[in-house]
């Protein structure tokens, strides 16, 4: 099946139609300076046979390791049922259908996505998603500058235990946009925000904080949320959805609760895929509603009195704003939500607990376990959920390499970001005990 | 369409003026730009205090379908908003020349100039039917 469907024909009456030579000519008004001639690293073209002999060959690559990498996105049983229905042609599509209104099914899917996402995180709204966690951080503290008016600082302070990747997604989407992000101190036992070092005085727009933090540690983020607004600034709220069937949500954290939640949605029914396509969520409180990015679904009711789903609040949007839109550049996605609404639905609330709480069981173990071996310790001294950070007596690599030839991924190396080798291990409820205790003996193995 | 009122001016984006005793000057849009963008839903206010330079963007009326920016009509601060729209932003659909003011402005002085009468408000909404 062709993916163009325009034959050369198509393309030569088209451009004639318009008093055009070629295609090229199309991008005269973009300025030679700017443009390039080819993308470094990307490769000419491949034809059909060629890629699926390529894909398969990098998907043998990969094997199935036992993986006790964690680090912003996890590896959860999906039921059979989610993927099959999600592709089903009735929802197999990437974003919102255009004449969103004559899909009411897929307009119900993300409406029940967003009640169920708002019940999650304690807020009052939620929008159909964004592409990323990281890029969910973006667009929040831009929401953040639109709401916060009174504010005019454009700082944006990030507690140490954001996840560093999202920062850098937000420093290249809102860094040009006049947004500066700056780290808090962070306390070397805890690893969590060191409360008594805290600036006052900076004018913050917003603050952000992330539960579990990075390194996997448990935030004090009632404490946090409350000097936030103390500041005058609007908390951010990034937590994990599938740590919050155990944890305080969001809404709930410190007096007033934080102003806006985002995150990365990958937990909750989709796999891990080599990193993408995953999906961001980001939920408000109601008064924020109008600044909110991306589309939001609506329940009405139509001429005859009967329910109905309707896209809503579309003026913020840039179909109709244009270059005031809340995001020119947020899309929803639309595939992956249905996955994850379909996930929330088969597991329930009690079962999004049970996958919560075996998942801090089975990291319980892994850790006590590796904590017996000489040269591994508890990086931090606080809580955790099903991550946690370890320090090693040795460079960490060469470890992970020789356990993997043993077919285990031990876990994400974070002796960069730590600045002293340690590293970060997450067993989620997919591992069975045996599993865990393969994992423990492979690096005592490799530690004797 | 209804009757212009006669003690206003107007400007070519359908925006009123309404001179005060104080020398403030009270501003909202017209029945015609009400009528044109349809049922107002949200109406986004200026901070009390601010400075709004001529022509620079003072608020945004929002409607199911259409988001519009309203621009200073005239350089000056923000004396007082229409804080009931917040809650009830369709006063503007109702009476825009009364209870659908949106902001009141304190100005150094009023180039009438760059300003329309009603008379030639009324002939801009003419030339705008034909």
């Amino acid at each position: 099946m062709p993916f163009i469907p325009h034959t050369e024909k198509d393309t030569r009456e088209m451009l004639a139609a318009i008093g055009v030579d070629a295609i090229e000519d199309l991008f005269d008004e973009i300025p030679a300076e700017l443009r390039i001639d080819h993308l470094h690293g990307v490769p000419e073209a491949l034809n059909e046979m060629e890629v699926s002999r390529l894909m398969r060959e990098r998907a043998r690559r990969d094997g199935s390791p036992l993986c006790f990498i964690g680090a912003g996105a996890y590896e959860h049983h999906i039921p059979t049922a989610v993927w099959d229905l999600a592709t089903r042609g009735e929802f197999y599509s990437a974003y919102t259908p255009y004449q969103a209104e004559a899909s009411q099914g897929t307009l119900q899917t993300i409406y029940e996505y967003q009640t169920m996402i708002t019940g999650l995180t304690g807020l009052d709204v939620s929008n159909a998603s964004l592409y990323d966690g990281a890029s969910g951080l973006a667009e929040a503290a831009l929401m953040a500058v639109r709401a916060n008016r009174r504010v005019k600082s454009g700082l944006v302070l990030l507690a140490p235990g954001v996840n560093p990747v999202y920062e850098h997604v937000a420093e290249a989407i809102a860094g040009s946009q006049g947004l500066t992000f700056e780290w808090l101190p962070m306390d070397a036992k805890s690893g969590n925000v060191a409360f008594e070092e805290l600036p006052e005085g900076k004018e913050p727009v917003a603050v952000v904080m992330q539960q579990p933090t990075f390194p996997g540690t448990l935030e004090d983020v009632d404490r946090l949320t409350d000097w936030a607004h103390e500041q005058g600034a609007f908390a951010i709220g990034i937590a994990n959805p599938m740590s919050l069937a155990l944890l305080k949500a969001p809404g709930h954290w410190g007096e007033q609760g934080v102003d806006i939640a985002c995150g990365e949605g990958q937990p909750l029914g989709v796999p891990l895929s080599s990193g993408g396509p995953y999906f961001g969520y980001m939920t408000c409180k109601q008064k924020h509603v109008r600044q909110m990015p991306g589309r939001i679904v609506g329940r009405t009711t139509d001429l005859d009195g009967n329910p109905g789903f309707a896209l809503t609040l579309q003026a913020r949007e840039q179909h109709i704003r244009r270059s005031k839109a809340t995001s020119n550049i947020c899309t929803n996605q639309g595939l992956m939500v249905t996955a994850a609404t379909i996930y929330m639905s088969l597991l329930g609330f009690e079962g999004l607990a049970s996958v919560a709480r075996k998942s801090h069981a089975n990291t319980t173990r892994l850790v006590d376990g590796l904590c017996t071996i000489d040269g591994i310790d508890r990086l931090y001294d606080a809580s955790y959920f099903h991550e946690v950070a370890l320090k090693f007596d040795r460079p960490v690599a060469p470890v992970l390499a020789a356990i993997a030839e043993k077919n285990i991924l031990g876990g994400f190396d974070l002796t960069g970001g730590a600045g002293t080798d340690a590293l970060l291990v997450c067993a989620t409820e997919t591992k069975t005990d045996a599993d865990i205790d393969a994992c423990i003996a492979a690096f005592a193995e490799e530690m004797a | 369409m209804s009757e212009l009122p006669g003690d206003l001016l107007y400007t070519n984006d359908h925006e009123w003026l309404r001179r005060e005793d104080d020398g403030s000057v009270t501003i909202g849009i017209t029945g015609h730009a009400a009528t044109s963008l349809g049922d107002l839903v949200y109406v986004e206010l200026p901070e009390v205090g601010q400075d709004v330079e001529l022509g620079g963007e003072m608020a945004v009326v929002e409607s199911v379908k259409a988001a519009s920016d309203v621009y200073a009509p005239v350089a000056g601060s923000v004396a007082a908003v229409n804080e009931e729209l917040a809650d009830d932003p369709e006063k503007i659909n109702a009476d825009p020349y009364g209870d659908g003011w949106i902001v009141r402005m304190k100005i150094e002085g009023l180039d009438e100039s760059e300003l329309m009468s009603p008379d030639a408000y009324q002939q801009l909404l003419d030339e705008l039917d034909d």
